[in-house]
Parts: C-alpha cells; structure tokens; sequence
C-alpha cells in the first residue's frame, strides 16, 4: 500500500536552545484508508510532531532537520499561501476542546461552509446543500445549521468539527486527542464515526492520544513516542499484545483494565532510562 | 495488602436533595431549576472504598461538596459517624471537618502558588492547634516522605513541581491531619496514565496504613474497578445502580450502567493485554 505521507527524520528544537530537542529524528508514514495512533505521555512529542505536518509550530520553535512529505511535496519547504491551499483542504485537523475551536459568534453551518468556499468556491443553494449533508453525515439534524455553538452539547459541537475538517474531504485527517475533554459514552460514539469517516472516504487518519483503551479500538498502527524519541511502533496487534520494548510494556502495565484482573505497576523511569540507552 | 473493612458506615448520606437555579435563554432572563442531586442516599463502609461514577453533569461532584458541608443541603442529612453534620457548627464542625479531608481533581488550581509546599502541608495543623511548630515541621516532613517527596521540597513553590507531584502534595496536605474519610474528586483525570497508576498505588497504601474510608469520584470506569469496594452510578442527579463493583461489573442490572460499561475503550484488544499479564 502506497504511503500519502511521510514523516522523515524531523526533529524539533527551541529556537532558544537549538542542542535540545523535543522531537529527534522521528520518522513514519501514514496509509490511506489506516488510522495510525501516536501515543505516549505528556511532553513526548506527539502533539509537536501532528502540528509540524500542518506547519503550525509556535513561533519559538524550529524544525532543525527532516521534512514532511505529502504527495511528493515537502511540506517543510511551502510558504504560507501554498500551505493554505493543504491545510483544510487536503489535510483537516481536529483538536481537543471543542469548546474553544469554534467561533462562538457565527453559526455552526456557517463555521462548516467557510472552508467550503474557501477551497471550492461554493454557493447559494450548492453550498446549504454541502452542508446538510455534511451535519446528516456527522449525525446532527440538518435545522441545526442555524444554531451557535453555545446551544449544542460538548459531543455535538466535537461533530461539527468533525464535520468542518471533512467538509472538503481531504486525504488526511489529524486528530489530536479529539474526545478526551469527552464522556466514556459520548467518546465511544465519536470514535465510531471516525472510524465509518475513515472508510468511507479512505482517509489516512493521524489519530494522537494518551488512551491506550482508545488506541486499541481505532487504530491500525502505533507509533509510541517517549521523551522526544520513537521507541516503538508496529501495528495495533504488534504493540499491544506483544510489545517489544520496555517502556511500551511499563506504560501498557500502568493501564488498569475494565476487568481488575490486572495489577498496576508503577513506572521505574530510572530503569527506563538504562534500558533505552542500553 | 487488604485493609479491614467494617460494614458500620463511617459516613452516610440520607436523601439528599439539592436543586440549582440556573439562567437561560439567550440572555438569561429566563431560570431553569436543574435538579443535581435527587433523593441520593449513600452508606461509605468504614475502611473501605466507595465511588461514585457518572457522567459530566450527573451530581457526582454536587454530592461531594454537599458531604463536605462545603454546599447547603435543600433536604436530607449526613451523618459521620453517627453524627448529623447538619446540625454542627462552629468549633463542633471545625473538628469534624478534620475527620473529612478532600483531594482535588486540578493539580495545577488547588495549590496556593504563593505558598512553599511545607506551609501548603503544614496549614491544617496550624489552624486545628495542633503541636508545637517543631511537632508541626516533623509531621509535615513525615508526610512528604510518606507520599514520595523529598525533605528539601518543602521550601520549593507548587510551580516547581509536575503533575502528579502535585497531586502528591494535595494527598498529603489532606492526610496530615489524620482523617477518617478521604473524598476525592477525579484525583487521577489530570494525570498521565504512567503517573495515574503512581497516585492509584499509593492511595491503595495510604489506606491499608492509616485506615482511612474513601469516597472516590471519578468518570473512568477503569479506575474504579481497579480502586474501589463499592460503586454507585449516577445519572442526572439520581442513583441509578449501587453496589459490589465486581457484581455490578458483571450484571449490571441497568440499562444506562450498562451503556456505561460498553463504553469503556479498549475493551477487545486490551482484554488479552490483561490476560498476558
């Protein structure tokens, strides 16, 4: 299978101390129609490596090595306007809250449309239709084209994000950790129609999260990232039921299971460590 | 390690009713009566663990605070130990309220950032009276080891701290006075899953050592099931189901516990996961 994107040897430092780096030397390539899952702990770099594929790292930050590669275009080397043309368009991206990415002044369809306008030039009557279909393919009513986002549910205006990022079908989907502001019931259902979406439309899907619960029910592939680094990754079966390397085992023993059959075990960070540089 | 556990209810709470007023409407002229906390009665076995799971807007948070006398009752009584909290006030409520201690969910909000951590720890003992400063310094240090701190953290700043070392000095702070019953509050959801499972080991500890009875409030049903005796499910601000965990687990009688329980990520792949374990 052919890769729509990949990620090779990108590393990211601090423009204010350029011999640290928060990601080093990262590479992996995501497949149409394949969710891939990065996962690790706060501060390993998974959230640095989904922004730098968009070209939105802060200002303080600079990719010191390595690119991205869509399409057989580097990423890395595009100007602002010849991103625009991706970004929304070929690549859409999900974030956490979705209680602060939308505008609450505007109306949901509007919200959903203004991509649509952007990138193909829809209007009038083509442009509502657009977007009815797009709310019925998120499952919420059509009426509520019209409503702000303060007037829908936290999972209703997670959909509506859902639904702006696909609204011009893009190739790849970034999500970075899209239910964890979200509740077990509300979570489950998003997930599944990430997963339809995926499918359907034979999207790559870049999926971050911290939830190895969630990885195991969406994604195809696991990327684990500790400090910065790729210890692992392999498919989903791969990672979880046969981890290769200590730190995914100590962080799978961490994780306490529906079942409490399991017994928790704290992280040895300092045997970690010894272990990663042995 | 197992900690006795004594069916007499160190706290019990008798149809609790509690009602919001809140605005609505665009511009809030309207006022709507939400009902957070509906009839709920609640028995926490002494020594053991109770928790109390529910989604966002359940009450589960409401019946803390309520518990804690932290919010006005509209109707129905706590009792501690007997004693009906309610009726208590003053130098009465002051010394119970040493017996009820509470960890917060928010590492990063419920530590006062213009405070060492000894006097963050030390602030309990100071207002109860209790000790000579010397006495005072000893238990604070006692404390801070026993929950993975070091000595010389005492005079570092909340700031300096990650996570879920801040979610260490919260359980001491709550634990130097000697509780009877800890109530927390979503303690892990902040943290890392690694660091969750840390805060999760030493809560187990801490109670089989100090005999201490928690009311743990969480939405994450894996937690619970690895933490608690007891589980009681909340939704819209009644009790819908309660009791044994590995029972309810395993028959939930209720249809929205059962939702709940679908829900849980990770379910198929993870299970063989745990099975290898």
């Amino acid at each position: 299978m052919t890769s729509i994107l990949s990620i090779k040897n990108l590393t990211i430092t601090p423009k204010a101390d350029l011999k640290r780096s928060l990601v080093n030397n990262v590479s992996f390539s995501l497949k149409s129609g394949k969710t891939t899952c990065i996962v690790g702990e706060s501060g390993s770099g998974k959230s640095l490596t989904a922004l730098s594929i968009m070209g939105l790292l802060s200002k303080q930050l600079v990719q010191t090595q390595g690119g991205v590669i869509f399409q057989e275009q580097n990423l890395t080397l595009l100007n602002n306007s010849q991103l625009r043309e991706i970004r929304g368009k070929k690549i859409g991206m999900i974030f956490q809250e979705p209680m602060t990415s939308l505008n609450p002044v505007l109306t949901v369809g509007f919200q959903i449309g203004e991509s649509l306008t952007v990138h193909l030039g829809l209007k009038g009557a083509e442009l509502k239709v657009r977007i009815a279909s797009l709310l019925q393919q998120v499952g919420i009513p059509e009426s509520r084209a019209d409503s702000y986002p303060d007037e829908l549910s936290g999972g209703q205006r997670q959909r509506v994000m859902i639904a702006m990022s696909i609204a011009c079908e893009p190739l790849l989907l970034i999500a970075d950790e899209p239910t964890t502001a979200l509740d077990v019931t509300v979570q489950a259902q998003i997930l599944k129609l990430l997963d339809e979406l995926k499918t359907r439309m034979n999207m790559a899907m870049l999926f971050i999260t911290h939830d190895f619960g969630v990885v195991a029910d969406i994604a195809d592939d696991v990327v684990v990232m500790f400090r910065g680094e790729i210890v692992e990754s392999g498919t989903v079966d791969q990672v979880l039921n046969n981890p290769q390397h200590p730190y995914t085992n100590a962080l799978l023993d961490c994780v306490p299971d529906a079942a409490g059959k399991k017994q928790l075990k704290p992280m040895d960070y300092a045997w970690i460590r010894d272990e990663v540089v042995a | 390690m197992s900690n006795i556990i004594l069916e007499a209810p160190i706290l019990e709470a008798k149809h609790l009713n509690k009602t919001y007023t809140q605005r609505s409407g665009r511009f809030g002229f309207s006022t709507l009566k939400v009902k957070a906390l509906d009839n709920v009665s609640i028995r926490l076995r002494t020594g053991s663990t109770l928790a109390v799971v529910g989604e966002s807007g359940s009450g589960k948070s409401t019946l803390a605070r309520c518990l804690l006398q932290l919010q006005p009752l509209d109707s129905g009584e706590v009792l501690f130990q007997g004693k009906d909290l309610a009726k208590l006030s003053g130098q009465g409520l002051r010394e119970t309220r040493r017996d009820l201690q509470m960890v917060f969910q928010d590492p990063f909000a419920s530590l006062n950032p213009r405070m060492r951590v000894g006097e963050i720890v030390g602030e309990g003992l100071l207002i109860h009276g209790l000790g000579s400063r010397e006495e005072q310094k000893s238990q604070v240090l006692q404390m801070l080891k026993r929950v993975g701190l070091k000595p010389e953290d005492m005079q570092k700043y909340p700031h300096e701290f990650s996570g879920g070392q801040r979610q260490r000095i919260g359980i001491a702070r709550a634990l130097v006075l000697s509780p009877k019953v800890l109530v927390c509050d979503e303690p892990v959801s902040a943290l890392d899953v690694s660091v969750q499972a840390q805060i999760l080991l030493l809560l187990k500890e801490l109670q089989a050592e100090m005999a201490l009875s928690y009311l743990f409030i969480s939405h994450d049903l894996r937690v619970v099931r690895h933490i608690a005796n007891d589980i009681v499910v909340m939704n819209q601000g009644k009790i819908v189901e309660q009791g044994d965990v590995a029972q309810v687990y395993a028959n939930p009688s209720q249809t929205y516990t059962k939702q709940l329980l679908n829900a849980i990520p990770g379910q198929k792949q993870l299970h063989k996961q745990a099975l290898h374990a």
